[in-house]
């Protein structure tokens, strides 16, 4: 691995940005360079100000202080457009994507080459996208629908859309959060060729496997300010982490302790179309059973299904013994289970509603004074778990989308425990929130299950998973490939399982 | 063959089928109950169905691009009767006098100039304050059609123009001048929203908003100049219906959005925005226009019609829901 | 930067804009025309605003949930024409409850196709209104309906009568507003209707079902609609079977002027009994400095954009849009 070379001007400089917004401080004095052919990771925890850096540098935001240079000169972008005008492509998390529209109108869009009459150059466009096209080694043309392409080739389709311009600086989103193995490595590929080419890329990803193979040097964020530069070939795991958390987070591997209760949830054979097939697994009081693999392994879709929201096309469910049918949320909360679901706003609150009523909103029916709600029994609710899960607001009149995510998680927890469930299913509990609120959230976790709780935990990052679970079930493209015990787990065989090796597959 | 395109071809088909079949029904149907012996397909009759469809089916081709891009406009109605009066009242204006028929171009003028204003100032309200179309329509709807009766009232505005009249009840190669007109309107729309890079974008904003704003695309204008768009067209149904008519009722077009709205909707364009063919938009026009005259000739009333096609307008937006699931591993919310 | 204070200045302004606009009205039309704050002007605002006002409490559960009634209009004018015909059939007394009955199942259907089949309430009441009208004119034969014996019937008492000197429609409507407004407020239901209009994914997520909410909101729609019928009939004993074509902008109009959103999640009963009567009153104020009745329309229109507009701005910090 070289370091750049150090007489290269780098293609992209910022120095000493800040951008503040009301009443917060978003990116406090940020400064990095990338250099041609170097791929340059961005990391940070969600809140750390990636995100509003990306916004400066796409021209959505203006800084307050600070500079920008591209080539090392001076530069102020003010519009997305600029951006893209000056080299500087991004290709998004979200798709940024018109599904109805073709592959050439979509690389093309808001440049589409134009005829007489405001007209557009049909063949300039087809021939110029089959060019870039391939560039890339793709198996689809430049007249196919978007919206009929896979995932991985509407990413392509984004990278192709940067090929179309100059482009000096790359920068890559999460590029490889829902990708399969396989079109991972055409993406690194592509990285490669694009560095090859002295493009500078900005890699930002939490997925450290990746940060090592494939950049030079990596960045990092912490709480909006600049916290330092690595290179990769010089700098371990470690050492990046405790750059952005500050600390070390103590993810020590948690030790069964003891007292098992009877089995709570038992699911045979359960299988919901070709999402995941011929499940099988129980959960005991007093138990944490992690749910441990890539996203679209099936997992929040198991726990979807043992909610009421998918019907499961075979298999049954069993609660204390019981076999149950479970149509809807509102059934399956009458049989005492709980659903911490994975988006926590889309899902799991009514942003626009206080803290209380979210709370008790599951119980609304329950909490009766005459035909009212018995709002002194709603604050009285709100109070205990507000003290119980150390929620930071001023009050519960305070509407939930003005809190902080880590207190906005600790609001769904609390309207789940509230409801003393009989099986918790957490689905990415602390995904997205500051680490002091993760580290509570796993303590509360092991708490509960010391409670005789039965609780699922449903994670995409080993350490938490190896951290809070007494026994981690590996699923692989809707299979469940292993279960471990918490004697038997290591990171290797774990990420193997989840890989879709098999290797003595233990019940 | 790449999944989707089958239920987008059923799509895009199913208007036509739809119109067959109703061609069908009314023709056996009328055999037994029609009040007059012509056959409902006659020649004349069909004629006549198109010259029916231009006022509604003008507008349509407006909406249609406002809805691929993602907006709505309930003030067509409204639009149409006030640019209707201008027409009518312009030509009655002192200044005008000694002019003879060079008033009518002046007129005509003067009315499509009135449209493309009132679209042009819904759009420049919804780009500068960001409020959502359908409020503001909704609002001028209300105001617009305010103007109307305060111009004159709950009396009608009249004035009969021969000439216009002739040039409005003439045929040129068998077909009337209005069939012409929405033709016309139907191939220029069509190649607006087809070759035009204005028109793609149209299709992109309304499929993905934030992708065209970051792509560079000035949405504001862009929608200022579709709801300018619609204006034109609905002060261009009105010349082509009043230049005949010579006399707008103050109620004039009142509940066209309602009839605009199914004809494209019936059309396959998606409310959502980012889909619609000006094509299946003239197929719904057609459609709806030949149930009207269908119902009609087998003695069913106005009442009716307006049952009839309200049931249908639901029944389209279930089988279209129904065409769009994805089984039994949808997610149950 | 001075911008936050005028920010929040603005902020203060917006969400109180509608008051102060409606206090600055009054003020002009009562220095304009002594006669605007007399008491029996007062009640005979409040009295034509009743109707109106009737039909934007159900409207207002609708859109809370998320949804919209584009149908009131049509379905007012049906529940008056059936009213009216069935009087004479089979007596008021039983031509009430069979109206109602009729109307609440015009409703459910509409809460049916909303609610349980997730179809789109813009279009789905669209052609509702249209199809309400055409069974209204096939069932009136397309002729206006009036009561035979117009001066011996109690049935006037809806729309005529009064008690303790109160216009019934008035006592109607305050004690549906108070019914109604507590419910939204203080009930299980009412709580479940602004969590399913402001998230209804979370909602469904928090086991609440959403279809019957939504179903819901439409049966309490119709039921206002259905005495917003009682009063119209009463108060005319004969009606043209277009009685409530249009009504339902103004009714729309009402409840957006009273702030709840489109968007849903946000409203409330009071706020709408704010926008029926800032309505009425700008429109009777209108009347009395002398502007004519059509001008109305045109500074409702006014009114309602720079109602939402400054609702809007007030939320996004800033007065005009952003979109380039």
């Amino acid at each position: 691995m070289s370091r750049p070379d150090t007489g290269q001007t780098p293609v992209l400089r910022l120095e000493n940005i800040v951008k503040t917004f009301p009443g917060v401080r978003a990116l406090d004095g940020v400064s990095f360079a990338v250099m041609p052919g170097e791929v340059h990771a961005l990391m940070g925890e969600n809140g750390a100000g990636k995100s509003t850096l990306m916004k400066v540098l796409g021209g959505i935001h203006q800084p307050n202080e600070g500079q920008i240079f591209v080539e090392e000169q001076a530069t102020v972008i003010n519009t997305p457009l600029e951006a893209k005008a000056k080299g500087i492509v991004f290709i998004h998390q979200e798709l940024s994507l018109a599904e109805e529209l073709s592959v050439a109108e979509n690389i093309y869009l808001g440049e589409l080459p134009r005829k007489s009459f405001g007209r557009v150059d049909w063949n300039k466009l087809f021939a110029e996208t089959n060019e870039i096209l391939g560039k890339l080694n793709v198996s689809f043309d430049a007249k196919a629908r978007v919206g009929d392409l896979s995932i991985a080739n509407q990413q392509m389709v984004e990278i192709a859309r940067a090929l179309t311009v100059d482009a000096k600086a790359v920068i890559f989103d999460e590029p490889t959060a829902s990708l399969t193995d396989a079109e991972k490595v055409v993406l690194f590929d592509v990285i490669a060729d694009l560095k090859s080419q002295g493009v500078g890329i900005i890699y930002i990803s939490h997925r450290m496997e990746e940060i090592f193979k494939i950049t030079d040097r990596i960045s990092v964020l912490r709480d909006g300010q600049y916290s330092g530069t690595l290179t990769t070939a010089q700098t371990n795991e470690d050492e990046v982490t405790q750059l952005m958390i500050g600390r070390s987070l103590d993810l020590s591997r948690n030790v069964s302790h003891g007292e098992l209760g009877d089995v709570a949830l038992e699911v045979r054979g359960l299988s919901c179309g070709h999402l995941y097939q011929d499940i099988s697994f129980e959960v005991r009081r007093g138990e944490v059973v992690g749910f441990y693999g890539l996203v679209g392994a099936g997992r929040t879709e198991i726990a979807e299904t043992l909610f009421g929201l998918r019907d499961p096309s075979a298999g049954t469910i069993l609660l204390d013994g019981k076999e149950v049918r479970i149509n809807s949320p509102a059934e399956a909360i009458a049989h005492g289970i709980s659903l911490v679901p994975e988006d926590r706003k889309g899902q799991g609150l009514v942003l626009g509603m206080n803290c209380r009523d979210n709370m008790t909103l599951p119980q609304v029916d329950d909490l009766k004074a005459g035909p009212f709600v018995a709002e002194g029994a709603e604050v009285a609710i709100f109070d205990q778990y507000r003290d119980r899960l150390d929620i930071r607001t001023p009050g519960w009149r305070q509407l939930v989308g003005n809190l902080s995510g880590g207190n906005q998680q600790k609001i769904v927890i609390g309207k789940w425990l509230s409801m003393h469930p009989n099986v918790l299913i957490l689905d990415e509990p602390t995904r997205g929130i500051d680490v002091g609120s993760k580290s509570e959230i796993h303590n509360l976790i092991r708490d509960l299950a010391s409670q005789g709780y039965a609780v699922i935990v449903i994670s995409s990052e080993m350490p938490e998973v190896l951290h809070v679970s007494d026994r981690i079930i590996a699923m692989y493209h809707g299979e469940l490939i292993r279960t471990f015990s918490s004697e038997e787990v290591t990171e290797d065989n774990l990420i193997q399982a989840i890989s879709g090796i098999r290797s003595d597959k233990v019940a | 063959m790449a999944p989707g395109t089958l239920s987008n071809y059923l799509k895009s088909g199913a208007i036509w089928a739809f119109i067959v079949l109703e061609l069908a029904f009314f023709s056996i149907a009328g055999e037994y109950f029609s009040l007059s012996d012509k056959a409902f397909m006659d020649f004349d009759n069909m004629l006549l169905l198109f010259k029916q469809s231009a006022p509604i089916g003008i507008i349509a081709m407006g909406m249609t691009i406002i809805m691929v891009n993602g907006n709505i406009d309930l003030s067509v109605g409204a639009t149409y009767a006030l640019c209707a009066i201008v027409l009518l009242d312009s030509m009655t204006w002192p200044i005008f006098a000694g002019l003879g028929d060079a008033v009518i171009p002046i007129s005509w003028a003067l009315a499509l100039l009135t449209g493309v204003l009132l679209g042009a100032l819904n759009g420049l309200i919804v780009w500068k304050t960001g409020v959502d179309a359908f409020i503001v329509t909704l609002g001028s709807m209300l105001g617009y059609r305010g103007l109307v009766f305060m111009y004159n009232g709950e009396q009608p505005t009249s004035h009969l123009n021969w000439t216009l009249v002739d040039f409005a009840e003439a045929q040129f190669l068998g077909l009337h001048t209005a069939t012409w007109f929405l033709l016309a309107v139907t191939v220029a729309i069509w190649f607006l929203m087809n070759r035009t890079v204005h028109g793609r974008n149209a299709y992109a904003i309304g499929d993905n908003r934030s992708a065209a704003v970051n792509a560079g695309i000035r949405v504001g204008p862009h929608m200022m100049i579709n709801f300018m768009i619609i204006g034109f067209l609905a002060a261009l149904s009105a010349v082509v219906f009043y230049s005949e008519s010579g006399s707008v009722n103050p109620n004039d077009g009142e509940l066209y959005e309602l009839w605009i709205i199914t004809a494209v909707v019936l059309g396959g364009t998606k409310l959502t925005g980012g889909s619609g063919s000006i094509v299946s938009t003239f197929g719904g026009v057609l459609a709806i226009q030949l149930l009207r005259k269908g119902l009609a000739h087998i003695g069913a009333d106005t009442s009716t019609v307006n049952l009839v096609i309200g049931l249908i307008l639901i029944a389209v937006l279930f089988l279209d829901r129904q065409l769009n699931l994805k089984g039994k591993e949808e997610l149950r919310v | 930067m001075g911008a936050l204070s005028k920010f929040e200045i603005g902020g203060v302004l917006a969400r109180q804009g509608i008051l102060i606009a409606f206090v600055l009205f009054m003020i002009a039309f009562t220095i304009a025309n002594q006669r605007f704050l007399d008491p029996d002007n007062i009640l005979g605002v409040i009295r034509s605003s009743a109707i109106l006002g009737v039909m934007a409490l159900g409207v207002t559960f609708v859109v809370i949930s998320g949804n919209l009634d584009l149908s009131v209009g049509s379905m007012m004018s049906f529940s008056t024409i059936v009213v009216l015909d069935l009087h004479d059939k089979i007596g008021p007394a039983l031509a009430i409850p069979a109206m109602f009955i009729m109307t609440l199942a015009l409703g459910a259907l509409i809460g049916f196709l909303v609610g349980y089949l997730k179809l789109n309430s813009l279009i789905v009441t669209l052609g509702m209104l249209s199809a309400i009208h055409g069974l209204t004119l096939t069932y009136s034969g397309g002729k206006n309906m009036d009561i035979a014996d117009k001066a011996g019937t109690w049935f006037s008492v809806f729309g005529q009568g009064s008690i303790l000197g109160i216009p019934v429609p008035i006592l109607i409507f305050a004690l549906l507003a108070a019914v109604l407004g507590t419910m939204l407020a203080k009930t299980p239901f009412g709580r479940k209707v602004y969590a399913v209009g402001g998230n209804g994914v979370a909602a469904t997520f928090s086991g609440i079902r959403r279809a019957r909410v939504v179903f819901m909101c439409y049966l309490l729609s119709s039921f206002c609609v259905a005495t917003a019928g009682l009063i119209q009939a009463s108060r005319s004993l004969g009606s043209q079977n277009t009685v409530g074509q249009g009504l339902e902008l103004e009714v729309l109009a009402a409840v957006i002027l009273g702030g709840a959103s489109l968007m849903g999640g946000s409203g409330t009963i009071f706020k709408t009994v704010i926008g029926v009567l800032i309505l009425g009153f700008i429109q009777n104020g209108l009347l009395l400095v002398g502007l004519q009745f059509y001008a109305q329309y045109v500074v409702t229109w006014i009114i309602i954009i720079l109602a939402v507009w400054l609702d809007i701005a007030a939320k996004r910090g800033r007065l005009w849009s952003p979109i380039a």
